[in-house]
C-alpha cells in the first residue's frame, strides 16, 4: 500500500509538470495552429528566471570575517543581509517563491514579443516549417542561456521551511515510514491551481470565451467583428507565462541547465499527440496518466518482467495510442487530421 | 550541343565525381583539406543525400534519423568484432541492418502523416536511445560506447590466417588502412554512388511519385496509386542512406556511441537539409559541407583570433567588434548556427539553392539574357526553375495549405 501510494504521489508530481508543460503547447496549437517545437525553452527561461532573482538578491559584498581571529578572512555578505539583517536572509531564502512575481510579467514580454517578431508570420506556413523555425529558435535561447550562465545546473534551494519531508503516512493515518518532500507537495498544488485557473479563465470570462470560440471557428470570429490576431497574441503569452512559471517551481526539484527545455519538449510533445492535439482537457489528463504511467513501470517489480520498460514506457503508450486512437485520448474532429 | 545540357545523368556525374575527387586540392586554400574533415564531409553528405530522398521528395519530416545512424555504426563495429576487419561486409551489413530497422518503425510511423508523422519518429529514436544507454548495453557497452578489443574472435579473419598484430587492428580495404586520406577517398566514392542512386531517384517515375505524395496524396490516390508502399521504400532508402553513413563512421573511427542516437543529432540533419535546400539535389551537399566547414572554423575561434581578424579597424571599434563576435564564435557556434538556420528558414525556405537560383535568375535579368522572344515562350529561366537540379520548395505547398485553411 505504501509503495503504491508513493509511486502514485510520483507519477502526480511527475505528471503535474508533463500537464503544465502541455498545457501552454496545446493553448499555443489550438488556439494560434503553431507548432512550438520552442516551448521547452520558455519553460527553461522560467527556470533561469529564478535562478537571476536568486542572484539578484545575493550580490555580495566581501566583509570580515569576524568569526576566525588569527588571520584576516573574508567572507562574501549579500547586501540584504547586511542591511536588513534577519529579515534579508529570510528574503534570500525564499527567492524561488518571490521569483514567481517576476517570472508572470517577464514571460508576458517574451511571449508577446515572440508572437509578434516572429511566430505571427509563420500562421500561414506549413506545420513543417514552423516547427523548424521554432527548433532554430529553441537553439537560440538555449545557446544565450549558455552564454551568460554557463553549461553547468545551477542550484536553486526551495526555501528552508519546506526543504524536508512531509509526514504524509501519519497525516492519512497510514505507516510512519511514509514520506515525501515538501516541495513536491507544493508543486502538484501549485500545478492543479494553474491548471484550474486556466480552464476557469477560458470557461468564465470574455476573454476566454472569444479564444475558445476562435478554437472552434477562428474565420467567423474574426467576421463578427472581433481582433482575432490580437486576442490570440495574449493567448501565446499566457502559454509562455504558464510554461515559465512551470519551470520557476520545477528549478529546487532540477537544478536548471540550459538544455533541460529540449529535454522536456520531446516529452511534452508525446503528451500533447497522446492526449489530442488542440485538446487542452485531454493534454492535461495525458499528463497525468503518463506521469502515473511511468512512475509505476520504474517499480521494480515491472522492470524485473521487461527490464527497462520505464526508459522507453511513455514513448510506447504514445506509439500504441496514436495508432490505435489517431486523434488521441481527446482530440477534437477537424483539428489537424492527415 | 544542345544534347550535353545538365539533364544528361552522365554529364552530372562526370562533373560532381570531379568535383568531390579532386576536393583535397581545391579546399587546401580555404584551409579545409585534411583528411578528417574531408571525412566528415562525404559521410554527413551521405546521410544528407539519404534524409533528402525522404524529406525533400515525400516531405515527411523525420526528426529520428539519427537512429539508423547509430544502428550502423553499431552493426559495423560488431561485424568487425566478430567476422573482419575488412571494411566490406561491415559496411554492407550495417546498411542492411539499418534499412531492416527502417522497414520496422516506417512500417508503423507512416500510418499517419504530417506532424504525428514527426512525432512517431520521434519517439521512436528516444526509445532507441534510451534503450541503447539502459537495456541493451551488453550489445551496445552503455555510455563507454562500443570498441574493438584484442580479444574480438574475428572469425572470418582467423579463417584465412590474417597476421595478428600487436595492439588494436585497424580497419582496412584488401590491406589497404582506411584512415586518412584513403578513408576519404573510400567514402567519396560510396558518395558518389550515393549521389547517383539518389539523382536516378529524382529523376524516375518513382521520384515523380514520391513529388506526387507532397504536392497531394488525394489527387494522387484518384489517378490509382496507393501512396503507402511508394512512402515506405522512400523511407527504407533513406534509412539505409543513413546506415551506410553510419558504418563509414565506424569505418573511419572505429567506436560507436549512443550519443549518435539521440534526436538533437536527428535535428543536426534537418539542418543541413533545409540550409541547403530539400528537395533539390546539390542542396543537402551544400548544406553539410557549409555546416561542417564553419564549425570546424568558428569553433576553434577565440578573442585573440578575433581582435587579429578585426586589426584593420580603429583600436576602439576593434573592441567592440571583439565584444560582439566573441559570442558567436567558440563555444557559441550553435548559437551562429541556429540564428542562420532561424534565417533562413524565415526569408529563404528553399534554402542555397533557391538563393542561387534567385541570383542566377535576376543576373540574367540584368544581362538581358532573356531576350523577349524566350519571355514569351517562357523558356529558358522557366525551364531552369523546373529542373529538378534546381527546384524550389516553395511551389508545392499552395495545394496543401489550402486544404489546411478549410
Amino acid at each position: 500500500m505504501d509503495v503504491f501510494l508513493i509511486q502514485l504521489l510520483n507519477g502526480l508530481d511527475k505528471g503535474g509538470a508533463y500537464a503544465l508543460i502541455a498545457l501552454g503547447l496545446t493553448l499555443a496549437f489550438g488556439t494560434l495552429g503553431i507548432v512550438n517545437f520552442a516551448h521547452g525553452a520558455l519553460f527553461m527561461l522560467g527556470a533561469f528566471c529564478a535562478v537571476t532573482v536568486q542572484e539578484i538578491l545575493t550580490i555580495s559584498k566581501k566583509v570580515k570575517d569576524e568569526s576566525i581571529t588569527f588571520f584576516d578572512a573574508y567572507k562574501e555578505q549579500p547586501y540584504l543581509e547586511i542591511w536588513w539583517g534577519d529579515t534579508g536572509t529570510a528574503i534570500i531564502d525564499y527567492a524561488v517563491p518571490i521569483s514567481i512575481i517576476f517570472v508572470i510579467p517577464v514571460m508576458l514580454l517574451i511571449g508577446i514579443g515572440l508572437e509578434r517578431g516572429l511566430i505571427k508570420h509563420f500562421y500561414k506556413r506549413t506545420h513543417a516549417e514552423q516547427i523548424l523555425v521554432t527548433f532554430g529558435l529553441a537553439i537560440v535561447l538555449q545557446e544565450i542561456i549558455r552564454a551568460f550562465f554557463g553549461a553547468n545546473p545551477m542550484p536553486t534551494p526551495a526555501p528552508d521551511i519546506v526543504s524536508g519531508t512531509a509526514a504524509v503516512g501519519s497525516l492519512l493515518g497510514l505507516s510512519e515510514t511514509l514520506v515525501y518532500p515538501w516541495w513536491r507537495l507544493i508543486y502538484l498544488g501549485f500545478a492543479s491551481i494553474v491548471i484550474f485557473g486556466v480552464f476557469a479563465f477560458l470557461k468564465f470570462t470574455t476573454f476566454g470565451m472569444v479564444v475558445r470560440a476562435g478554437m472552434a471557428d477562428r474565420e467567423t470570429v474574426g467576421l463578427l467583428g472581433i481582433d482575432v490576431e490580437r486576442k490570440f497574441t495574449i493567448v501565446f503569452g499566457l502559454a509562455a507565462v504558464v510554461a515559465g512559471m512551470a519551470g520557476a517551481m520545477y528549478a529546487p526539484i532540477l537544478p536548471p541547465d540550459y538544455h533541460m527545455g529540449m529535454d522536456f519538449l520531446v516529452l511534452s510533445f508525446v503528451v500533447v499527440v497522446v492526449g489530442g492535439m488542440g485538446s487542452l482537457g485531454g493534454a492535461v489528463t495525458a499528463g497525468f496518466v503518463l506521469g502515473i504511467i511511468q512512475s509505476f513501470a520504474s517499480m521494480t517489480e515491472f522492470k524485473a518482467i521487461f527490464p527497462g520498460i520505464d526508459q522507453i514506457v511513455i514513448y510506447l503508450v504514445a506509439v500504441i495510442v496514436l495508432l490505435v486512437r489517431p486523434r488521441g485520448l481527446m482530440g477534437r474532429e477537424g483539428v489537424m487530421e492527415d | 550541343m544542345k544534347k550535353l545540357t545538365l539533364k544528361n545523368n552522365w554529364l552530372v556525374m562526370l562533373i560532381f565525381s570531379t568535383v568531390v575527387l579532386t576536393a583535397p586540392i581545391w579546399l587546401s586554400p580555404l584551409g579545409a583539406n585534411y583528411p578528417d574533415l574531408l571525412q566528415k564531409f562525404a559521410i554527413f553528405g551521405i546521410f544528407a543525400i539519404g534524409f533528402n530522398i525522404l524529406f525533400g521528395l515525400t516531405g515527411y519530416l523525420s526528426f529520428g534519423h539519427a537512429t539508423f545512424l547509430g544502428i550502423g555504426s553499431y552493426s559495423a563495429v560488431w561485424c568487425f568484432k566478430l567476422f573482419s576487419m575488412n571494411v566490406l561486409p561491415g559496411i554492407i551489413i550495417g546498411t542492411l541492418i539499418a534499412g531492416l530497422f527502417a522497414l520496422i518503425i516506417g512500417y508503423v510511423s507512416l500510418r499517419r502523416s504530417g506532424i504525428y508523422f514527426s512525432i512517431l519518429t520521434l519517439a521512436f529514436a528516444q526509445m532507441f536511445y534510451s534503450l541503447a544507454y539502459s537495456v541493451l548495453t551488453p550489445i551496445t557497452n552503455g555510455e563507454t560506447g562500443l570498441q574493438l578489443s584484442n580479444e574480438d574472435p574475428r572469425y572470418i579473419d582467423a579463417l584465412f590466417g590474417v597476421a595478428v598484430e600487436p595492439g588494436l587492428p585497424s580497419t582496412n580495404l584488401f590491406g589497404q588502412i582506411m584512415s586518412g586520406y584513403p578513408g576519404f577517398y573510400f567514402c567519396a566514392i560510396l558518395l558518389i554512388i550515393g549521389f547517383y542512386i539518389s539523382l536516378k531517384i529524382f529523376r524516375s517515375p518513382f521520384g515523380l511519385k514520391l513529388r506526387a505524395i507532397k504536392s497531394n496524396q488525394t489527387r494522387m490516390r484518384y489517378t490509382g496509386f496507393n501512396p503507402r508502399p511508394y512512402l515506405l521504400t522512400a523511407f527504407i532508402i533513406s534509412g539505409m542512406y543513413a546506415g551506410l553513413a553510419g558504418s563509414l563512421m565506424a569505418v573511419t573511427d572505429p567506436l560507436a556511441g549512443a550519443e549518435r542516437m539521440q534526436w538533437t543529432a536527428s535535428g543536426e540533419v534537418v539542418l543541413m537539409t533545409i540550409l541547403g535546400g530539400s528537395g533539390t539535389l546539390l542542396g543537402p551537399l551544400f548544406g553539410v559541407v557549409m555546416i561542417k566547414y564553419f564549425e570546424n572554423i568558428f569553433s576553434a575561434m577565440n578573442p585573440s583570433t578575433l581582435s587579429e581578424f578585426f586589426n584593420f579597424l580603429p583600436e576602439f571599434l576593434q573592441q567592440v567588434m571583439v565584444s560582439i563576435t566573441q559570442h558567436f564564435v567558440g563555444q557559441g557556434w550553435h548559437l551562429t548556427l541556429g540564428a542562420l538556420f532561424m534565417l533562413v528558414v524565415i526569408f529563404l525556405p528553399g534554402g542555397v539553392m533557391e538563393g542561387v537560383t534567385l541570383v542566377n535568375k535576376y543576373i540574367r535579368l540584368k544581362l538581358g539574357l532573356v531576350n523577349t522572344a524566350s519571355k514569351t515562350k517562357q523558356d529558358p529561366v522557366r525551364k531552369n526553375l523546373v529542373d529538378p537540379i534546381a527546384q524550389p520548395l516553395t511551389e508545392q505547398t499552395n495545394d496543401s495549405q489550402k486544404e489546411e485553411v478549410k
